[in-house]
């Protein structure tokens, strides 16, 4: 009205989509589980992105996190244990149209799932792939998982996890063609959304861990982090996450990484007595597959018809 | 047949003899593995078919990839069985055999490759080695196969070669293929016009010494081996024809149907159909993507079909094994897929390259729970191509994962047939992006037929969630008894309705007689000709052949109850009945004969082998002419 321009009433959408476009069936994880935090994230990026909810595919594997695609107001895909990437592979392979995100945990992504961990990070689809890390099978009921930090009592080990924890940072790392890698606490909401955001950004497969409070099972894993904020290490620079002084003033010790600084990020996930926040490695430019498995989609029948008559003629006698 | 300038020109001065006329012969070409025999029989193979011969040709693979020269099981080659009639199978004994040494000889004859009266070509090179050991081989082996009845011919092929090149080892092969040439008649042009094909993108410094060698092949044949036949071509008729083997004719099939997407992981003996793919896919906007393990195929395929593009899965038994639980998620989530298994001997690694039909119960039945789904097989490389074609469709119609059995013998035979004109409704249609009606649920199951609409992502108002836990027709999770039962009783009833619209199988011989053969997949040539020839001999056989193992053909009961016996022929395992600790309640049927006898309730019996080799006609001959003259015996 007082100084706006004068078309700005003008302006309407023709959809606009309110977080409850976005939200499928109630959640149903146990009360004060990380999970609820991430799933809010999620439905505030896309809301805030405006994305039409039959554009956005969410895929998972099995387990708590992978729950996730019932609670989505979107398509979702609830796959088998340790195979969503593989399946979110698939759905862009030929609809890169399609927004897609993949929900996995780190039984399901680290350990049934390893090998097409690997292989998607190389492939680079563009997704955004986060690994509710809980250090734990939760669904099975407190079994061991990959990144169970030695000694932790487990159902299948109640003297104690015998090996230490399998870092997810420095494998994911280490994997040729990487491009985007974060890890997060679920339970810093700014923080989560502005990384999820970045993830949501970047052109490529966008992969957050997201460390994740198990009260039933695993409180021992995220408790002393929520206690002492000094353990972790917030990742600050101008091209990493954005961040406002709410989460400069949680995370005192900081230390400043070019997302773009392979070396430097290998360097701050191999140092286990600390645990990093914020943006490891961002590489824009990394060799998307999708580009690659979607060419040829605008052939007309004409020109498809022409091709099996030239192979067939090939056999021709 | 017309002489060319060049058969007129090469022919001169040589003997002028007159071919005697056969109907047909089966020819070996065997070598160690890399000597280029494949490559020699195929470009026979193909200029029998152009010449208008009905033809068959099948590799004989070593299953090593560099078996140790002179090995006696490393056998590498090629069999072409060439005919004036219509060929569906690679027969029994070989007629004539041309060998690059004696040793790979022994597994063929091991395998009853040859009879008594076959002729053996062989290179005597090795009767004047540097190494005595060899020379005595050699003059052992020949000795040998003389006593057991073989026509052993000792010719100088590496002499001959080294005329023309420093190393016969690299072409070899093209003079062996130009004495074929000559021995059959073969047509001298074509024969330099394949030569000049098959080197194209080597250029003429190839090329060149090849046709040289043909040509040298071809007037030593002339001059110093007997044997001069011709075989008349069957049919002048037959219209624009290809030859191809099963697994390229896969491949043409995924393209002429429509499909884009092809998810695969090396496997003996399906790769080829991928390779062949990834040649010319791109050409029609296709792509082959070669994934991590055969279980991330399956799963990046189904993505894709989720996402509205049907794809496909091609593959071998082990790689079925290790997709079995992505196979139930696309039954349990209704998803259309097509799934190629070019069948090899099982189980675990079993027979690499060696032929069995030993998948199907494992199909129909590998998975968890109740997991109907359509499972056709193709009998004839023809049909390769075209049921992919109705796989897709089949896939799309009734929402479910259809499964191709072929299996080695068709995935490496090499036949002529009708070139197949693909028309635009096999393509698929455009990915539905219209908005679904909200109220539609996911799996807006027909009561009647069990079939539904699926929503595809772009589809406004059609979200939902695919699940592999059982659900509601909304697609909801829900672990009451009545939606599970419900559930299974719609995904079940897809079958049936699909099932009621099939026709019964034709019958090969009369309506009725004394023995009924069963069979699917690639052994109807050689069930159709031993059955043909009993008849002819007066018998009252007469057999069928399933295309659809899954819902099987109607009225089979009623077809069965005709003939006083019916029975299976397959390459699977079977207990013999005779066989020690084997009763009539514990013995263990032919895969095909247990679904039969358990959807029949006949008493169908059954013969199968699993020596790892295509069924030949001779084999089923003899078998059923021991049941046949039991039962008159009987009367």
């Amino acid at each position: 009205m007082f100084g706006l321009k004068a078309d700005w009433s003008l302006d309407v959408f023709e959809r606009y989509f309110t977080l409850g476009d976005y939200a499928g069936g109630e959640a149903r994880w146990c009360p004060g589980c990380g999970d609820f935090a991430v799933l809010n994230t999620v439905h505030r990026v896309l809301r805030d992105a405006q994305l039409p909810p039959e554009q956005t595919v969410a895929v998972s594997g099995i387990g708590c996190s992978s729950r996730l695609p019932h609670y989505m107001g979107t398509y979702g895909f609830h796959g088998l244990h340790g195979r969503a990437l593989p399946l979110a592979n698939g759905i862009k392979s030929r609809r890169p149209d399609l927004d897609v995100w993949v929900a996995t945990g780190d039984g399901d992504c680290f350990s049934i799932g390893a090998g097409p961990w690997i292989h998607s990070i190389r492939y680079n689809m563009d997704m955004v792939v986060l690994v509710f890390d809980n250090a734990i099978y939760g669904l099975t009921k407190k079994q061991t998982s990959p990144t169970s930090p030695e000694g932790m009592l487990t159902n299948t080990h109640p003297y104690g996890a015998p090996l230490p924890a399998l870092n997810p940072l420095t494998v994911t790392l280490g994997i040729t063609n990487v491009s985007f890698v974060a890890q997060v606490v679920d339970w810093n909401p700014p923080l989560l959304y502005e990384t999820i955001k970045a993830a949501h950004q970047h052109k490529g497969t966008s992969f957050v861990r997201v460390i994740q409070r198990c009260p039933v099972f695993s409180q021992d894993f995220c408790k002393p982090m929520q206690e002492h904020p000094e353990q972790m290490l917030l990742l600050t620079h101008e091209n990493g996450i954005p961040m406002d002084d709410s989460v400069k003033r949680v995370f005192k010790e900081q230390h400043e990484h070019d997302p773009s600084d392979w070396v430097g990020a290998m360097a701050i996930a191999r140092d286990e007595s600390r645990i990093p926040l914020g943006l490891l490695y961002h590489d824009p430019d990394a060799p998307v597959y999708d580009v690659l498995s979607s060419a040829g989609r605008e052939k007309t029948n004409e020109e498809k018809l022409a091709a099996i008559n030239a192979a067939l003629d090939s056999f021709a006698i | 047949m017309t002489q060319t300038d060049e058969t007129a020109a090469l022919v001169s001065g040589l003997p002028d003899r007159q071919p005697t006329r056969i109907s047909e012969h089966i020819v070996e070409v065997v070598s160690d593995s890399g000597e280029g025999a494949q490559k020699c029989g195929q470009t026979f193979g193909t200029i029998s078919g152009k010449m208008g011969n009905g033809a068959w040709t099948v590799e004989i693979i070593p299953a090593e990839i560099q078996p140790p020269a002179r090995s006696p099981a490393g056998a590498s080659g090629i069999r072409i069985r060439v005919a004036d009639s219509y060929v569906t199978n690679m027969g029994d004994e070989a007629d004539l055999v041309v060998a690059f040494n004696e040793q790979v000889l022994y597994s063929r004859i091991a395998n009853g490759a040859y009879k008594k009266g076959t002729v053996v070509l062989l290179d005597d090179k090795w009767a004047s080695d540097p190494q005595e050991e060899i020379r005595e081989q050699y003059a052992a082996a020949v000795g040998e196969f003389r006593d057991n009845g073989l026509v052993v011919h000792e010719l100088p092929i590496e002499t001959e070669c080294l005329k023309i090149v420093d190393n016969a080892r690299k072409g070899k092969n093209m003079f062996v293929l130009g004495m074929l040439c000559h021995i059959y008649s073969r047509d001298v042009q074509m024969g330099l016009d394949e030569i000049a094909s098959a080197f194209a993108r080597k250029g003429d410094a190839v090329i060149r010494p090849n046709q040289e060698l043909f040509r040298s092949g071809y007037r030593f044949a002339a001059e110093h081996v007997d044997y001069h036949y011709r075989i008349d071509p069957w049919t002048d008729d037959m219209g624009p024809t290809v030859v191809t083997n099963g697994n390229q004719a896969i491949g043409l099939g995924v393209m002429a149907s429509g499909m884009e997407m092809v998810a695969m992981y090396p496997i003996t003996p399906a790769t080829s159909a991928s390779h062949y793919l990834a040649d010319v896919f791109q050409d029609a906007g296709g792509f082959v993507h070669q994934a991590e393990d055969e279980i991330a195929a399956a799963g990046f395929a189904i993505g894709a079909s989720y996402a509205g593009m049907t794809a496909c899965t091609i593959t071998s038994g082990p790689g079925m094994a290790l997709k079995t639980e992505m196979m139930g998620l696309a039954v349990m989530g209704e998803i259309p897929l097509v799934v190629v298994d070019v069948q090899r001997g099982g189980p675990s690694t079993g027979l690499p390259t060696k032929v069995e039909q030993g998948d199907l119960l494992s199909t129909l039945y590998g998975m968890p729970g109740d997991a109907p789904k359509v499972i056709i097989a193709p009998a004839t490389i023809e049909e390769c191509f075209h049921y992919v074609i109705l796989a897709r469709k089949l896939a799309e119609a009734f929402r479910t994962p259809v499964f191709v059995l072929t299996d080695a013998n068709l995935a490496t035979g090499v036949q002529p047939y009708p070139r197949p004109v693909p028309q635009e409704e096999w393509l698929a249609a455009p990915i539905d992006q219209s908005a679904w009606d909200s109220n539609v649920p996911a799996y807006d199951w027909d009561p009647q037929t069990g079939l539904s609409p699926r929503p595809i992502p772009g589809q406004r108002g059609g979200e939902y969630v695919l699940t592999g836990l059982s659900h509601t027709n909304r697609s909801k999770v829900a672990y009451d008894s009545d939606t599970n039962q419900t559930s299974c009783e719609h995904r079940s009833r897809k079958l049936a309705a699909l099932g009621k619209t099939l026709k019964p199988p034709v019958i090969n011989g009369d309506d009725e007689g004394d023995l009924l053969v069963v069979g699917w997949g690639s052994t109807m040539g050689a069930i159709e000709e031993a059955v043909n020839k009993l008849r002819d001999a007066g018998h009252k056989v007469s057999s069928i052949h399933l295309r659809f193992l899954s819902p099987l053909e109607p009225q089979l009961k009623e077809i069965f109850s005709r003939f006083r016996q019916v029975m299976t022929v397959e390459i699977n395992y079977s207990d013999r009945p005779d066989a020690p600790q084997i009763t009539p309640e514990n013995r263990r049927y032919a895969q095909l004969a247990t679904v039969l006898r358990a959807s029949t309730l006949v008493d169908v019996d059954c013969w199968s082998v699993v020596y790892g080799h295509p069924m030949q006609p001779g084999m089923i001959h003899k078998e059923l002419n021991r049941r046949l003259t039991a039962m008159h015996n009987e009367i």
